[in-house]
């Protein structure tokens, strides 16, 4: 994948060039901001910093508030304390939004799932349109499941 | 075939409905309490350990913290090693180290990148994280993961670092001590940089005493504990190296010990890259049949201090008790004292600088009027306090 | 102070305290005592000794409920563990908090995961438990049943 280029349009809006094969011809339909919002439940961090990773000068992917967000990244083996926030922030989102679950623990709990605490996996508690598995998934594996999702003939498969 | 694609992302806004975990109660601007909840992160990692067989705990320690990766499977090693009597070879011990080392690199490369984000300079975090990826690349070359390596085992490693990749390792840490210059260059000197970190979140060798703290928040405060020079492990006491320390207790002062510390991490490594030149290739595990019954304290110096291990073995193929304590777990706690007192745009850069995981750092402070118990600011606002703090005082230096 | 000099002090201020002693090796020791005696010990070990308190392991066995203390005498990579034991039916003994501040946050997690009562205390309040599991719910106690 070549390094993406980016450049700083106005404020409140970064755009993000992408050389990409798992591009579909149906690209153009979904040509509106992406505002991504990141939730991270009991993690390693290691998935949160390959997210952020996405921000740097390789990678270029932003993240936004939840109100506006369209799409929901959701990592970490959520415990009980935090399967209270999650539905708080699903239910402050605008509907619809692209759920996205990410890392192994997201997915499944990965290793965390026997432990006394957990209240997941993502899946149990919200709705989840893709899921992106790791331990951690490498930003381009983020980012090229992320353009997937969107790119996929009907990425709101639910009725919201 | 491939085809442009174009995605407009939307702007930045950090993390802005995420729960308090920091709780600064003010009078004015003035911090005057804090108040920390948790629980958020629990996830029962040391009563998984007991239904785990002692080679999987490697790999469930490895993910009690993404960035102090390593340091678990090292302490939990030690300890484990302990217990069966037994040494590694000098090439496992070669190898650990070099891991070691890389993961202090990286960490603290993570670490000034989020200070210069929580200052406001942005452009210091781009470029610290950037210049991490050649670190990681080194990961995924060496040990197949740029996170979460999964080299250790009781008894060694579990994969040998070939004469081959040798050259390729020499030369991204040529690349990564230029980087080291520039970033160290950028901050010792820049006016600014003083101006935000120097005096502010102070922490005396008393406190520092009084809370247990290691790693680089104590050494900044003229305490100089380090495991690696006080409990020999793995190749430290094989190569030349020295602590490094300062005096004053601020957040600077954190910030010069990271940045001079990854400095000698090059020299660790370059050094084990020679002696693993003098040892066979392949010999980097010792066959450990079982784990006998016993008590075992493990401990390394992980990033950010002292990460300790005690692991109670029953004989069995699982650990009976295995107690886990991670550096930021006593480090975290000395806020009380370094952000008290401090205006609230001073309080994001004084709790980050003791490097508490990201997770930790990242959902940040709340701020409330400690009279009224009114909301004042949330995590977003006061990093933008903590912005513009530093735009007022370029201005005024200009 | 060296190591030796450390264990034999504690030998000659606390004997009768002191119902077990252990050597590992000469940077790991095993010192059990009576849980009357902790606080004077740590003093010892705090204030004289130059010891850095690094963290308390509890486990529960058939022996009742056991506690090491974990103590660290950096100059010389001095691991030592004073060992207690404490009752099946009701656990407690002196909080150390009150000394330094570094055993506040252990001594919490334990009362919650142990059911230990850390007797003065100056804050035994919630840690980590708060809306992970119910009030007088002790998870890492052995008759624990995951429901």
């Amino acid at each position: 994948m070549d390094e993406p280029a980016c450049y700083s349009g106005n404020s409140s809006c970064i755009f993000w060039i992408l050389k990409n094969r798992y591009v579909g011809f149906k690209s153009f339909c979904f040509k509106k901001s992406l505002w991504v919002f990141h939730f991270g439940g009991a993690s390693c961090n290691n998935c949160d910093i390959e997210i952020l990773d996405c921000l740097t000068p390789r990678y270029d992917l932003l993240v936004g508030s939840i109100r506006h967000a369209d799409v929901l990244l959701v990592n970490g083996s959520i415990n009980m304390r935090d399967r209270d926030r999650l539905i708080e922030i699903y239910n402050q989102a605008p509907k619809p939004i692209l759920v996205v679950a990410i890392g192994a623990c997201g997915c499944t709990g990965g290793i965390f799932a026997e432990g006394n605490t957990f209240a997941g996996p993502v899946d149990k508690i919200i709705p989840v349109d893709a899921y992106i598995p790791g331990c951690p998934p490498k930003p381009e594996a983020i980012i090229a499941g992320l353009v997937k999702l969107v790119n996929s003939s009907n990425p709101f498969k639910r009725d919201k | 075939m491939s085809k442009k694609f174009l995605i407009p992302i939307g702007p930045y806004h950090p993390l802005q409905e995420e729960p308090e975990l920091f709780k600064l109660y003010c009078e004015g601007e003035i911090v005057k309490d804090i108040k920390w909840e948790t629980g958020y992160n629990h996830r029962g990692i040391e009563k998984l350990s007991e239904s785990k067989t002692y080679d999987q705990v490697f790999f469930l320690v490895e993910r009690i913290c993404g960035i102090c990766s390593t340091s678990h499977p090292f302490a939990f090693a030690n300890a484990v090693e302990e217990i069966c009597r037994i040494e590694v070879p000098d090439r496992a011990k070669y190898i650990r180290s070099i891991i070691g080392e890389l993961e202090r690199i990286h960490s603290h490369l993570l670490w000034v990148g989020l200070a210069g984000h929580f200052l406001g300079y942005n452009t210091v975090f781009m470029w610290a994280w950037k210049y991490r990826e050649p670190v990681l690349d080194l990961f995924e070359m060496i040990t197949g993961n740029r996170n979460s390596y999964a080299m250790f085992k009781v008894g060694g490693v579990r994969r040998d670092i070939e004469a081959a990749k040798i050259p390729a390792i020499r030369k991204v840490l040529a690349e990564v001590k230029k980087k080291t210059d520039l970033l160290t260059g950028a901050v010792m000197d820049d006016p600014v940089i003083h101006a935000r970190t120097k005096g502010v979140g102070i922490l005396t060798k008393e406190d520092i005493l009084d809370y247990g703290a290691v790693g680089p928040t104590a050494r900044a405060s003229g305490v100089a504990i380090d495991v690696r020079k006080d409990d020999p492990y793995a190749a430290y006491p094989l190569v030349n190296w020295k602590v490094i320390t300062a005096e004053e207790g601020d957040v600077f002062a954190k910030a010069k010990v990271r940045l001079l510390e990854m400095y000698e991490s090059i020299s660790i490594i370059e050094q084990c890259l020679d002696g693993l030149l003098k040892e066979k290739e392949g010999d980097i595990a010792v066959k450990v049949k079982n784990i006998p019954e016993g008590m075992g304290t493990g401990r390394a110096e992980a990033p950010r201090g002292e990460v300790f291990h005690c692991v109670f073995s029953d004989g069995s193929n699982s650990p009976a008790r295995h107690k886990i304590r991670a550096p930021s777990y006593v480090n975290i706690a000395t806020f009380k004292k370094s952000c008290i007192g401090q205006s609230i745009s001073d309080a994001t850069i004084s709790l980050a600088a003791v490097d508490p995981c990201y997770c930790c750092t990242e959902r940040m402070a709340v701020a409330y009027d400690i009279s009224t118990g009114k909301r004042i600011m949330n995590g977003a606002e006061i990093l933008k306090a903590s912005a513009e703090k530093t735009r007022e005082i370029m201005s005024k230096l200009k | 102070m060296t190591t030796e000099e450390i264990i034999t002090g504690l030998k000659e201020k606390f004997g009768p305290e002191i119902t077990d002693t252990i050597r590992r090796n000469e940077k790991r020791y095993v010192v059990s005592i009576n849980p009357g005696a902790l606080l004077k010990v740590a003093d010892y070990l705090y204030r004289e000794a130059g010891c850095r308190f690094i963290i308390a392991t509890a486990l529960h066995t058939k022996r009742g409920f056991e506690i090491h203390y974990h103590f660290s005498k950096d100059a010389t990579g001095l691991v030592l563990n004073i060992h207690v034991v404490l009752s099946h039916e009701k656990p407690q003994i002196e909080s150390l908090s009150n000394m330094f501040n570094a055993s506040n946050w252990i001594e919490r997690e334990m009362h919650e995961l142990f059911g230990i009562d850390f007797l003065n205390h100056p804050n035994q309040e919630k840690l980590i438990s708060e809306g992970n599991w119910a009030e007088g719910v002790y998870p890492y106690r052995k008759d624990f049943k995951k429901n």
